[in-house]
């Protein structure tokens, strides 16, 4: 079949690093085709310079788009050529209508009058090609991210796509929503829809792509078919981190000592809606050197279950009580909680977790400052002592502690966020998605850490939306349904299967 | 692509990328300096006589004294609108007070200091604990503490305060060497001060080698504070030729120092940067937001009411005007001085070389003699040019 786009030798340069070295991209009419690499690897780079971001002539090697070599100047360029892309955080005007977004800067109008008929007329016609049965007239505030994400479909299919760029479109969908989307794409395919689809979940890649290009370090490693080649999960690793990678799961060796922390009866409100009820009856123990994994789809409650027992950072009315070493303990304020012994390392690292304009080492300290602080005053060399000594210890691969934590990498930032409530020297952590959206290789460290910790006797909660992840690397899982716990598993017992069905069953 | 994710070896910085690296930090002060220079020549030296000099630090000192306190609230993440208001209310406070209900003068400035304060609180509840944006809250504040000031005088100046009340802006520290002129203590104050500047200096390069920071050239580091002691020692001797050093002078100077410090050196300082930087997360890091905002409040309404006081002692009578638009220089002093709108980011001794370059254009355009009309079109184009050169500096990276 003939390539819709070929993407020759790319090379792209900024000041003092090379992002992409003679990338070579070959995509299919009508294919689903992955893009594949550790988060650094030149992937969003190469996919700013095909829709133009990054003008022509700002790099070199040719894009062959249909046939004739494109010179893309602007996003509106390459939109024009049906080059649609959707970023992974999304670009919707929350308090606007889904058809006031999916036409925004496009509208149906007559002398600069919109055609309100038309526009919606329209929009429930695109809202039916990607299954939304909402009205058109519905905020986006009032849509979860997964119908998000549909109304982004819709609006590259409002543009007449012919090239469709989804970076990370599942990121942060639930399983459910995971799988409609991607059932999407493969109805898009059959329409005759090219995709191009940046993923680091693996599964979803082996079941959606008709190849695969794996990209590292600014090179293009391999392309794999499909069709006439058995593409496994391994061979994707491998390509992408440069080593064989035999245990996605460090080994560790399993001993829960005495139970270390007791929440019973945990019930919350929502914090705007006082009538409805989000948590509901939960009870959970952590043992030391225990890893407790809480399963659930996406809204299950199980962020709101961990801020609101750290520090009543979520909801109202909030009832139970919470026990350390078999007694209560005052986890009230964030403080209270911290000097309890409780860390949560929040799924949101960017708008939750870091200063972003702040240096690694003010992030780092920020817990505990007491501790590098003689009555109120900084002292600064002991401080830097200790950032160090975590830059050293959780490999954050930074040229100093003085650098401002938006530079670093997303596996590095959470390295700085784990650092953080590590000084802050708690008995339980609160790990919440702690490897989303970073790269395998630092994947792998911080499973490592998270064994270390259990080593060392911490007990660590651990909320994930990747099951394998889950089974992985927990003693036990608590299965969440809507706001509260369905069901509890040991590592013996558990499996995605039984998982999902004690959450379905619910 | 992270650029910090190349562990490069660190390079030893040549002065001129140093100097593009840290435009910002060393250009304010240059610009102050330029500035200085250019008012010096084309007033024929006025600029830089002992009389002017000691007026140019008389005349701002008020402005200072509350741009340390705005840089709090806007490191913060809010503004204060009202501090003019507050500021001439005071004012007015101490002269009903002290003029009209003849109050001793220590009970009256202390009793003022806590209105100022209780006034922050007052503002600080709002924000802090009702979440009422802070530009809201003070737009009010300026409304209801200048008509309180109109209210409190009658629409009258009321005036004149005793001498110990007038000894807050006019007073002089005496000369304890008995030379008379030029003034020992200024002369011995400037070579302490000009010691120490030097002693930190080096005591920071030790720091920055000891765990491998990437510091200055050393001849850049030689030659820049060769040059912020010689102007300090410079206008220490020009002040000990006219009357020594006022006392507005030492207070402005301690409470830099102590602000300064505060801000650099102490865990409240830091959680400050926090709030401002990222609130939900300085929160979830065990940071008591609402009171530091709260405390933001209150410190500013407290600086406020002493710059109050030292205006009223300068003009040695309260005015319904009073205070009038300074909130405008103020804010001005403190943008100009490097900080942030969005807060986190802005440094004490930004905002008080902001203060002395909005405070040098005044007194350098009255001189010349320009009319109000175009220093104000002057000042309002400094100030758009040095915020534009911050964001052009940032996205450059």
């Amino acid at each position: 079949m003939q390539p819709l786009l070929e993407m020759r030798a790319i090379t792209k340069t900024f000041p003092g690093v090379k992002a992409l070295d003679e990338v070579n991209l070959s995509v299919r009419k009508g294919e689903i085709h992955a893009l594949v690499g550790e988060n650094g690897a030149g992937k969003s780079t190469l996919m700013k310079v095909l829709s133009g971001v990054y003008p022509a002539g700002t790099y070199d090697g040719d894009i062959v788009y249909d046939g004739d070599v494109a010179q893309f100047r602007s996003l509106s360029d390459s939109e024009d050529k049906g080059i649609v892309i959707i970023h992974q955080e999304l670009a919707l005007v929350p308090l606007m209508s889904i058809a006031e977004n999916l036409f925004l800067g496009n509208e149906i109008a007559e002398a600069g009058v919109i055609q309100w008929q038309e526009t919606f007329r329209r929009t429930e016609d695109l809202l039916a090609k990607v299954g939304l049965k909402e009205a058109p007239g519905t905020l986006i505030d009032k849509l979860g991210v997964g119908k998000q994400q549909l109304v982004e479909i819709a609006k590259a299919l409002s543009k007449d796509v012919r090239l469709l760029i989804l970076d990370e479109p599942t990121a942060a969908l639930s399983e459910s929503d995971s799988q409609a989307l991607l059932d999407l794409i493969l109805e898009l395919k059959d329409r005759g829809v090219t995709s191009i689809i940046i993923s680091h979940k693996l599964n979803e890649v082996r079941r959606v792509a008709d190849s695969v290009t794996v990209i590292r370090d600014g090179s293009t490693v391999s392309t794999m078919d499909a069709h006439t080649e058995d593409i496994t999960e391994d061979r994707i690793v491998r390509d992408m981190v440069g080593r064989d990678m035999a245990h996605r799961y460090p080994e560790r060796a399993r001993r829960a000592g005495e139970v270390l922390m007791e929440v019973k009866d945990w019930n919350v409100w929502h914090p705007e809606h006082a009538d409805r009820q989000v948590i509901r009856d939960a009870n959970i123990t952590v043992r030391a050197g225990e890893v407790v994994g809480i399963a659930g789809l996406m809204g299950a409650g199980r962020t709101e279950l961990a801020m609101s027992i750290f520090g009543r950072s979520y909801g109202q009315n909030i009832s139970g009580t919470v026990e350390m070493h078999g007694q209560p303990v005052d986890t009230s304020t964030v403080t209270r909680a911290i000097d309890a012994g409780l860390a949560y390392v929040t799924e949101d690292r960017k708008s939750l977790g870091l200063i972003l304009d702040e240096t690694i080492q003010r992030n780092i300290t920020l817990t505990n400052l007491g501790a590098v602080s003689t009555n109120g005053v900084i002292a600064e060399n002991a401080e830097t002592q200790v950032s160090e000594s975590y830059r050293k210890a959780m490999n954050i691969r930074t040229p100093s502690v003085f650098q401002k934590v938006v530079n670093l990498s997303g596996g590095n930032q959470q390295k700085v966020v784990l650092s953080k409530w590590l000084f802050a020297e708690p008995e339980v952590l609160i790990l919440d998605e702690p490897t989303r959206g970073i790269d395998v290789g630092a994947k792998f460290e911080i499973y490592g850490l998270i064994n270390k910790l259990s080593a060392d006797g911490k007990g660590v909660v651990m909320i994930s939306s990747e099951m394998p992840e889950l089974l992985g690397m927990c003693d036990r899982i608590y299965v969440m349904g809507e706001g509260h716990f369905v069901g509890e598993l040991t590592a013996a017992e558990a499996s995605q299967e039984r998982i999902m069905s004690l959450i379905v069953k619910d | 692509m992270d650029l910090a994710d190349q562990n490069k070896p660190a390079e030893q910085p040549s002065i001129t990328q140093y100097l593009l690296g840290h435009l910002r930090e060393f250009g304010l002060l240059f610009a102050l300096i330029a500035i200085m220079i250019f008012f010096q020549i084309v007033t024929d030296g006025t600029l830089l006589r002992a009389v002017n000099l000691t007026n140019l630090f008389l005349q701002n000192s008020y402005i200072i004294i509350m741009a340390l306190g705005m840089l709090i609230v806007i490191v913060a993440g809010h503004i204060d609108l009202s501090v003019g208001s507050v500021m001439g209310f005071v004012g007015a406070l101490a002269a009903v007070m002290i003029v009209e209900w003849e109050l001793a003068v220590l009970p009256a400035i202390l009793l003022c200091l806590v209105a100022g304060a209780l006034i922050g609180a007052w503002q600080g509840y709002w924000v802090a604990y009702w979440k009422i944006p802070s530009f809201i809250v003070t737009l009010a504040g300026m409304l209801v503490f200048r008509g309180m000031s109109l209210w409190l005088l009658e629409g009258q100046s009321v005036g004149p305060f005793p001498k110990s009340f007038q000894a807050l802006s006019t007073g002089f520290i005496p000369d304890i060497f008995g030379i008379g002129r030029p003034n020992g203590t200024a002369l011995a104050a400037g070579v302490i001060a000009g010691m120490l500047i030097i002693w930190l200096g080096l005591r920071a390069r030790a720091r920055d080698r000891r765990y491998g920071i990437e510091g200055e050239p050393l001849p850049f580091f030689v030659v820049r504070t060769g040059i912020i002691v010689c102007a300090l020692l410079f206008i220490f001797y020009k002040l000990a030729e006219f009357r020594g050093l006022p006392n507005v002078l030492i207070s402005m100077a301690v409470l830099t120092v102590i602000y300064a410090f505060i801000t650099e050196n102490t865990t409240l300082g830091r959680r400050i940067y926090a709030l401002g930087g990222n609130e939900k997360a300085a929160k979830l890091s065990g940071i008591k937001t609402e009171r530091l905002t709260f405390l933001a409040f209150v410190n500013m309404g407290l600086l406020a009411a002493l710059a109050g006081l030292i205006f009223a002692a300068r003009l040695n009578t309260a005015t319904p005007k009073a205070g009038f638009a300074v909130e405008l220089d103020v804010i001005a002093a403190v943008f100009i001085g490097g900080a942030s709108m969005s807060g986190g980011v802005g440094k004490i001794v930004g905002a008080v070389v902001g203060a002395f370059i909005m405070g040098v254009l005044n007194n350098g355009m009255s001189i010349m003699g320009i009319g109000i009309d175009y220093q104000q079109v002057i000042k309002g184009l400094v100030l758009l040019a040095a915020v534009f050169f911050d964001v052009y500096n940032k996205s450059k990276g």
